[in-house]
């Protein structure tokens, strides 16, 4: 399993660093603020929670932080560049190599098998074929659903869809995990089992990992460091003590 | 994303929505199909043309006349060339002379009247001519029945089919089929047919008194009628004249024996000093040239002796201009029908677009490239139009088979040959695949750009 394992977490070095960055729409005559402003420094290794009620800008600082989205002004600079300055398709290379993304409602691919979702990103990044099955076959192994990679995401329980999920967002070996809501759409059992898979990847992997959540539970349990967002503005930010890794093995299943 | 890959993610794709994409696809091979039917009779009609043309063995031939003969003759060669009464006499000289010139093979009079026959003892008026060795390798001599000339000079005659008919009192009531000239051949082979015809002798000139204003200004010839007898030798199935219209003969004889026989000609009347001299003047000669792409150069060398010609090659180049312009018309008919598929193709990609938005969105959210979903989406067009193109190319050849099948059917009930009227060239089955699939691209082009722009972030929030 040696081969997933992304850089080494080094505390000094800065993976995500964004200055008085700026998303705004128009949405008729008003311009909704969905980021205005914030600056803030992750560093590489660091399990980091986005907290705040809806609306308050959370995914939105996700999206551009994974390259979803562009910047009105200001600068998002993810393991040194500045997303701001690529083209679409920098953008779809750092999407592709830097991170992985984990959604509340999975954006599995309904038509293809679990095995071939997972591998669709190294198709993206024309590996070869024999390859691209090895790889699929331990990162499903990794999150413990090998045995089911030859179903349709419908034959799947929601926790099983997740773990699919997060085994694609592995596949490409990124530093990075960004993970939006990533057990919203979960039992609280089932949210439990994720999340430990989450701090393993963060923990022996070395992945920095942000996720957006409305659960401030969720985020004492996980996070080290909890950042409030209101009206797209940061207004807190913490250093958390979570619980116990130990408590994670326990509920590795 | 390789090529591979964006094939197996394009064909899964259509795959997942097979209905619509199979009915699209349908629409393609209608297209297809019309177009390489529409196409493969247009190339087929000209096939069994050039076919026709070819077999009358006139293709590398060119036929010279004089310009005293004043008829064939277009305007623009009225007034280009010598007046016809100043012009050349076509006679031994200028056989030998073109005989000479570069690619040509052979030159020999056209020797053709019409005379009697009489064969067991009943008269029968046909038209006879008279055919150089080189014919025996005529195709029209194919399907012959007993055997070419022996010599250039035996008194022997080769027979048309129908002029068989006649001679044996067969000939088919208008629908029945035509008798086999095997059948025809056995009855009559090795049988005699005696010929009569005017001959032309010099004459010393009539002790006649020359009357008021009329006088006699030359040497005179006297016309006897003579007798010879032929021995039937060959029966051909094909008509080796069929180009000649209402001038084509029915019975053949060796080119040397007509020659000496000196048959009263047309011409002799209006070339009358030369014929009292007994020396031969011809009405046309036939001039083969060593290869069909030469057949010009040899028709401009003629015509610059100041003689009339005319070739098939001529002929063919109208007949060509004709099909070029009937392929052009029926190419564009066929792809109306493609073009009207087209818009399916677009319809169904837009469709595709809506219907896919979220996975789009995923898959740019886990790296795809703008260009890799263009490009998958531009696969899914192109599989459709290949896929199309080939169906299309089977339904447009099974339309053929079924037309041409149920034209022969007709033809047969009308007493004529089956013909192969269609035909799809190995060219034209490849060209439609390639069309429909350039076609499909072209189609794809709009709706692949449009999934490629598509904005990840809303794409991932549509449900």
């Amino acid at each position: 399993m040696a081969s997933v394992i992304a850089s080494p977490p080094a505390s000094a070095t800065v993976a995500i660093r964004s200055e008085n960055l700026r998303r705004h729409y128009p949405m008729g005559n008003t311009v909704i603020r969905a980021v205005d402003g914030i600056s803030l420094e992750i560093r590489a290794g660091e399990f980091v929670a986005l907290l705040g009620s809806s609306g308050s800008g959370k995914s939105s600082m996700l999206n551009l932080i994974a390259g979803l989205d562009r910047p009105t002004s200001g600068s998002v600079v993810v393991q040194d560049r500045d997303l701001a300055k690529l083209s679409r398709e920098e953008l779809a290379k750092h999407r592709l190599h830097v991170v992985g993304m984990v959604f509340q409602s999975f954006n599995l691919i309904a038509s293809m098998t679990i095995a071939e979702n997972v591998e669709l990103p190294l198709r993206f990044a024309e590996i070869e074929r024999s390859r691209r099955e090895t790889m699929a076959r331990e990162a499903l192994e990794r999150v413990g659903l090998s045995a089911r990679m030859n179903h349709r995401p419908s034959e799947l329980s929601g926790g099983e869809q997740q773990r699919a999920a997060l085994a694609r967002a592995l596949i490409n070996r990124p530093q990075i995990l960004l993970a939006d809501e990533p057990t919203g759409n979960l039992d609280s059992h089932t949210g439990t089992e994720i999340m430990g898979l989450i701090r393993e990847f963060n923990q022996h992997l070395g992945m920095t990992v942000v996720m957006v959540t409305h659960e401030r539970a969720l985020a004492e349990r996980y996070a080290q460091r909890m950042i409030f967002l209101a009206d797209g503005k940061l207004v807190d930010d913490r250093p958390n003590q979570p619980a116990s890794a130990a408590i994670g093995k326990e509920v590795r299943s | 994303m390789k090529l591979p890959d964006l094939t197996e993610l394009a064909l899964r794709n259509l795959r997942e929505s097979i209905l619509r994409n199979s009915l699209t696809t349908i629409g393609i091979s209608v297209g297809v199909a019309s177009l390489v039917a529409m196409l493969s009779l247009g190339i087929g009609l000209q096939q069994l043309a050039s076919r026709r043309l070819e077999k009358s063995g006139l293709f590398d031939t060119v036929v010279v006349t004089s310009r005293r003969e004043m008829r064939g003759m277009g305007r623009e060669e009225e007034r280009n060339g010598p007046n016809p009464g100043e012009s050349r006499i076509l006679d031994e000289p200028v056989r030998k002379e073109i005989e000479q010139l570069p690619n040509v093979l052979e030159a020999y009079p056209d020797i053709r009247f019409a005379t009697e026959l009489r064969f067991e003892d009943k008269p029968h008026l046909t038209m006879i001519s008279a055919l150089p060795e080189s014919a025996k390798s005529n195709d029209a001599f194919d399907g012959m029945q007993g055997a070419f000339f022996s010599s250039a000079t035996a008194p022997e005659a080769i027979l048309q089919k129908s002029f068989a008919e006649e001679l044996l009192g067969k000939i088919p009531p208008l629908g029945a089929p035509e008798p086999n000239v095997a059948d025809l051949a056995k009855p009559l082979l090795g049988k005699e047919l005696v010929m009569r015809y005017a001959q032309r002798e010099s004459a010393p000139a009539p002790p006649l008194r020359p009357a008021d204003g009329n006088d006699v200004a030359g040497a005179s010839y006297s016309v006897v009628s003579r007798e010879q007898k032929l021995t039937i030798v060959g029966v051909s199935d094909l008509d080796p004249e069929s180009m000649r219209g209402p001038m084509r003969a029915k019975v053949f004889l060796p080119l040397k024996l007509a020659e000496s026989l000196h048959v009263m000609q047309p011409t002799d009347l209006r070339e009358i000093s030369s014929a009292a001299s007994n020396q031969p003047v011809y009405s046309s000669i036939s001039v083969r040239v060593k290869n069909p792409g030469q057949v010009q150069k040899v028709e401009d060398a003629i015509k610059k002796m100041g003689f009339t010609t005319f070739s098939i090659l001529d002929a063919t180049r109208s007949v060509r201009q004709f099909f070029a312009v009937l392929d052009l018309f029926l190419g564009i008919f066929g792809s109306l029908a493609l073009a009207v598929a087209s818009i399916g193709i677009v319809n169904t990609l837009v469709m595709a677009i809506l219907e896919r938005r979220r996975e789009i969105g995923i898959m740019k959210a886990i790296g795809a490239s703008d260009g890799d979903v263009k490009k998958l989406f531009f696969t899914e067009a192109g599989a459709m139009g290949v896929l199309g193109g080939i169906v299309g190319v089977l339904l447009g050849w099974a339309i053929g088979q079924v037309i041409n099948f149920g034209t022969n059917i007709y033809l047969r009930r009308q007493s004529l040959p089956a013909e192969h009227f269609w035909s799809v060239p190995w060219w034209l089955v490849g060209s439609a695949i390639l069309f429909a699939f350039l076609v499909s691209l072209v189609s794809g082009l709009y709706p692949a750009g449009r999934a490629a722009r598509l904005d990840p972030v809303q794409a991932l929030r549509y449900e």
